[in-house]
């Protein structure tokens, strides 16, 4: 089988796969990062999103493999320590979460907007959630969220 | 999923004759559309030929009266793009509408047109603007490649290397999205480029993308909304599914083209 080797959450990772293995699996059987979900196999709904090589992206639509050589953040990569990242402290003050299922998806897209666009509008908050479902929250919440997340960011 | 192999190519040619000694190959773009084929075990190839590594299919080109963009451009790429967006915004328009910011971030031009979902947004664009799509072997005119739903006149071992757009006097694309893909339910893009009226049709025909020549007529002689509006499509082979009737996909192409010519100005 191959080796896959790449950078997760600033640590250098290997492992052996088929070449059949998506990220995600990598992500989670792999090396127990299970932060990173899978809610469905049509790449629809987003709760597998993960950062490679800065951008927001499906894990569950990618091979391990094609991600050989790339530095990947999931979500339990941005809180340091105790402490939250400020996109997490905004989900949690905002009740941004019910079941959470889609949260880790929910935050890693989030940071992927408010890195293009630190100050986006509503509107464009849920735009930019096209490929995040979530069947708990109606959304009202996580927009919110992101909007406050996106204000403690600007610090 | 099925076993398969993966191999990186490092150019096209290593790409095509990876894939020409493969048992059953088949090559991996943005895999936005292969990998959840993959994974819903509707396809079986025996080897994955990745392009990704191919530098020279990557880009976006200014050539003056034409924009070339590389097979494996992807779609945010062409949504950021400042050359796409100065020479035919249309084009910039439907590559940022489509599906999503992750879709965007991995699906591909090239890998968009091969597939040729009936419902998808650059085939639209390819027809309506004329576009040349360029393989290893030869060029395509617009008209000459689409061969029916999900199907096109390449060969088994033909690499799409980039498409030549171009540029038109004027453009519009307008989509009514399914709401829950983002693919098209219906939508159209009109075009005037060297004084040809052209009008295209994603999302709505049994047979794929394709030209709605009563409008263009339409169109050729009174370029305005209310002249595409104007114009009564039949519903012969239109799909019926659940998420519209023939009937309603009708109506909705005369009206899509009138918005898309408001678009265009
Ligand atoms: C949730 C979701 C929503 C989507 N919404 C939309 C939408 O609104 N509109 C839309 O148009 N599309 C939509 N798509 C599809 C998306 O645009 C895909 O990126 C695109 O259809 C396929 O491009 P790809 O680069 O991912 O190709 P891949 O999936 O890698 O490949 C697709 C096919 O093309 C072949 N191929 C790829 N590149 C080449 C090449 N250079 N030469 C020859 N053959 C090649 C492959 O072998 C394969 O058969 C959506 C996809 C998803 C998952
Ligand atoms: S698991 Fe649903 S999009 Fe990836
Ligand atoms: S909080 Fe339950 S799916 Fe979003």
């Amino acid at each position: 089988m191959p080796t896959v080797s790449m950078t997760v959450n600033g640590k250098s990772v290997s492992a052996e796969v088929e070449p059949r293995t998506l990220l995600v699996q990598y992500l989670r059987e792999h090396l127990g990062l299970t932060g990173t979900h899978v809610g469905c196999d049509t790449s629809q709904c987003g709760a597998c999103v993960v950062h490679v090589n800065g951008e927001s992206l499906k894990s569950c639509t990618m091979l391990a493999g094609q991600a050989e050589g790339a530095d990947v953040t999931t979500i339990e990569g941005l809180a340091n320590g105790d402490d939250l990242h400020p996109m997490q402290e905004a989900f949690r003050e905002n009740h941004g979460l019910q079941c959470g299922f889609c949260t880790p998806g929910m935050v890693m897209s989030a940071l992927d907007l408010v890195k293009q666009n630190p100050d986006p509008s509503e509107k464009e908050v849920r735009e930019w959630l096209e490929g995040n479902l979530c069947r708990c929250t109606g959304y009202h919440n996580i927009v919110k969220s992101i909007l406050a997340g996106a204000e403690a960011l600007r610090g | 999923m099925y076993q398969f192999n993966y191999q990186k190519a490092g150019s096209q040619d290593d790409a095509v004759s990876a894939l020409s000694s493969a048992e059953d190959g088949k090559f991996l773009a943005g895999g936005m559309t292969l990998i959840p084929t993959l994974k819903q075990r509707l396809a079986q190839p025996s080897d994955l030929v990745d392009l990704s590594g191919i530098n020279d299919m990557v880009g976006i080109q200014d050539g003056g009266d034409s924009i070339t963009i590389g097979a494996m451009t992807r779609h945010v790429d062409v949504a950021n793009s400042d050359v796409v967006g100065s020479k035919i915004p249309a084009l910039q328009h439907l590559a940022s509408h489509i599906g999503d910011p992750q879709v965007r971030n991995r699906g591909t031009i090239g890998g968009s047109i091969a597939n040729n979902d009936p419902a998808a947004d650059y085939p639209a664009a390819v027809l309506a603007l004329n576009a040349t799509v360029i393989t290893n072997k030869r060029e395509f005119a617009a008209d000459d490649f689409f061969d029916g739903m999900f199907a096109t006149n390449l060969e088994e071992d033909e690499l799409i290397t980039a498409i030549r757009f171009p540029v038109p006097e004027k453009a519009g694309y307008a989509k009514f999205p399914n709401p829950a893909s983002r693919y098209a339910l219906v939508g159209v893009m009109v075009a005037q480029t060297g004084g040809e009226t052209r009008v295209s049709v994603t999302g709505a025909g049994q047979d794929g993308v394709f030209r709605a020549s009563d409008i263009e007529s339409a169109l050729s002689g009174n370029w305005s909304a209310e002249a595409a509006k104007g114009v009564k499509m039949s519903d012969d082979g239109l799909n019926s599914d659940i998420h519209a009737s023939a009937e309603y996909r009708a109506h909705l192409i005369s009206v899509m083209a009138s918005r898309a010519v408001d678009a265009a100005g």
